[in-house]
């Protein structure tokens, strides 16, 4: 059993908060999506590996999410070993969480069709500098939770404690072990003990 | 944890320093290796190509190094930050990241004599030149800007000490015209000053002085404060355009908030060598956890030195903001409510001669060229770092022939002043 099949396997730690502050999340809010979703879609997925879209996909992939890139523009194609898809409603089976790499008035759009996917994604994430509330708000009235203007590979980077080894200010402190993460000793886990 | 933050003293302590993942041992280990195995190779092309946090090579990252990088992030209450050799490497990284040849930057005359140097002669050679204003009359800095301006620098505390700087008014000016606001805490610390909450985008420190405290280890930081948005900003090409090294990479837009940290790593680290050893790391990490006793100790000392002087026959001026009749007081109460630090200077009615005398006589402070060590210090600049200038130059660099410079230590002040005493009686 791999590191993150028993991450998924657990239940969901943290109980829905409807009135989420997007602008300040708890740790504790995006450590339990991060635990909680295993299929990915992201949407503006990008074939050029300079773009942030790219690295976020590859940077996922290699932490065991099966991230599924949709971006129209490439549709068909093969990124990073994955196909890719030309919208949402085309992505065969359930989805977990819709991972938006578009601008802010895209997001509306998106998260439209991510709202009519069935079964409904648990998570909507909208990437750092990404914000749409009116989005939000109608995810939210569905149950989804919703997190805007962060990247999740930033926040697995600081919730695991990768991001310390680049002097970024995780804001966390501990005294518990970071946990490595199975092979190697530069990929760490998102769960202290 | 709760997702409070945690106070500076906890900081101080704790930030960027979990156990070791692989050893579980508490202090941070000193990891003193050159290099760092990867996982495999797909792993290996995911560090070079910026795509993964990990480490590859002490010039661009070390462990020990990073907890020190967090570290003072977290004090000074920025996004990220980046170990290096020494204050001067700070300086040169942080300018190097911003400037283009033919570029100009407004920088504070009153400067520790080094940036000064600095500033004038080696920036010539790379075409950044330096536009002097008078940090007591902001108006000055807007008076300097220029459509070539890329950067605005001044001190908190200045030296040679003494110099409280209204962070706030020039801030106002480097907002108003979108450059960014660098601010040296050298003197300060995070624990009396922090300048991103009075409008700094970037901090540089000789971590030599307070961080490390203990007069052992020469090394600088550079913090940012991520309130600069350089992605899409055509003036700052390192960080808003696709950058060759990485595949076109634009570094200010893949980083976001802490896209200077970065830049300054990948482009100017990388690229230029001047890194930290981890073990020079270790003892300024080790300096810092202490670092909010010395300060406050440091200040009080400072006050009560500088209290004792202003009233000693011999001494003609005190320049020392804790002092209520110093023209810095008001500025003092409003930037460092806790003290006003530990460097100042006075005046010795014997002049120059007076000046060799008192630090040939002293027998407890130690006459060398540092500031913020345990150990009180005390230098004569007229003699010493300032000697090369005329009379007319060191008068306005605040070295003139009767000035004297001291930075407290940690002793009892009874015994610094009986030293102090015992000296100006000879002197």
């Amino acid at each position: 059993m791999s590191y993150f099949t028993m991450l998924v396997e657990l239940p969901c730690p943290f109980p829905y908060v409807p009135a989420m502050d997007h602008s300040n999340y708890p740790n504790d809010y995006i450590r339990g999506i991060l635990n909680s979703v295993k299929t990915i879609a992201l949407v503006g997925a990008s074939a050029n590996p300079a773009r942030p879209s790219w690295i976020v996909t590859k940077y996922l992939l290699e932490r065991g999410y099966d991230v599924i890139p949709v971006n129209p523009g490439i549709a068909g194609t093969e990124l990073l070993g994955k196909k890719v898809y030309g919208s949402l409603a085309e992505v065969p089976g359930p989805i977990d969480m819709v991972e938006i790499f578009r601008n802010s008035e895209a997001a509306g759009p998106i998260t439209d069709e991510a709202l009519a996917l069935d079964p409904l994604p648990k998570v909507i994430w909208m990437q750092l500098s990404v914000r749409n509330d009116e989005a939000a708000a109608k995810a939210e009235a569905t149950g989804i939770k919703v997190v805007m203007d962060r990247c999740p590979k930033i926040e697995f980077g600081r919730l695991s404690g990768e991001i310390s080894w680049q002097g970024v200010n995780s804001r966390i402190l501990s005294s518990k072990k970071p946990v490595l993460s199975g092979k190697g000793f530069q990929k760490l886990g998102l769960n202290r003990p | 944890m709760s997702d409070r933050l945690p106070g500076f003293n906890t900081l101080a302590i704790h930030a960027g320093a979990a156990p070791d993942a692989a050893t579980g041992a508490r202090a941070t280990p000193i990891y003193q290796t050159t290099s760092f195995v990867f996982d495999d190779v797909d792993h290996a092309a995911s560090l070079f190509g910026l795509q993964a946090f990990g480490n590859i090579y002490s010039r661009i990252g070390n462990p020990t190094c990073s907890v020190l990088e967090e570290r003072v992030a977290a004090l000074e209450g920025g996004t990220a930050a980046l170990a290096v050799a020494s204050g001067h490497a700070a300086e040169f990284l942080t300018f190097h990241t911003l400037l283009q040849p033919g570029d100009e930057f407004i920088a504070a005359r009153k400067l520790y004599g080094g940036s000064i140097n600095q500033f004038n002669h080696a920036y010539k050679n790379f075409g950044w030149n330096v536009v002097w204003a008078d940090s007591d009359d902001p108006s000055t800095f807007e008076a300097a800007v220029t459509p070539k301006t890329k950067a605005i620098f001044v001190e908190s505390i200045a030296n040679p000490g003494g110099v409280i700087v209204d962070l706030q008014a020039i801030a106002a000016i480097a907002k108003k015209h979108r450059i960014p606001f660098i601010v040296d805490n050298t003197m300060a610390s995070p624990y009396l000053i922090r300048p991103f909450e009075h409008g700094a985008d970037i901090i540089v420190h000789s971590a030599t002085k307070f961080l490390g405290g203990h007069g052992n280890s020469v090394g600088g930081l550079i913090v940012d404060g991520g309130s600069f948005n350089f992605a899409g900003d055509d003036r700052y090409p390192m960080l808003s355009k696709p950058r060759p090294e990485y595949g076109g990479m634009v570094l200010g837009e893949t980083f976001g908030n802490f896209g200077f940290a970065i830049a300054a790593r990948v482009l100017g680290l990388r690229d230029l060598g001047p890194a930290l050893s981890p073990f020079n790391a270790f003892l300024i990490l080790n300096g810092i956890e202490t670092l909010p006793l010395r300060m406050q100790r440091h200040s009080d000392n400072a006050l009560a030195v500088a209290e004792h002087l202003s009233n000693h026959s011999k001494v003609s001026w005190v320049s020392y903001p804790g002092l209520r009749t110093d023209r810095y007081h008001n500025l003092a109460k409003q930037y460092c409510p806790k003290g006003a630090g530990a460097v100042f200077t006075f005046g010795l009615k014997g002049g120059y001669e007076a000046g060799v005398k008192l630090v040939s006589n002293l027998k407890l402070f130690s006459h060398l060229a540092n500031i913020g060590d345990t150990r009180s210090l005390v230098i004569h600049p007229a003699s010493t770092t300032h000697r090369q200038l005329t009379d007319e130059q060191k008068t306005q660099a605040g070295a003139g022939p009767e000035v004297v410079r001291l930075s407290i230590g940690l002793e009892d002040t009874e015994d610094l002043i009986e030293d102090l005493n015992q000296a100006l009686d000879a002197a």
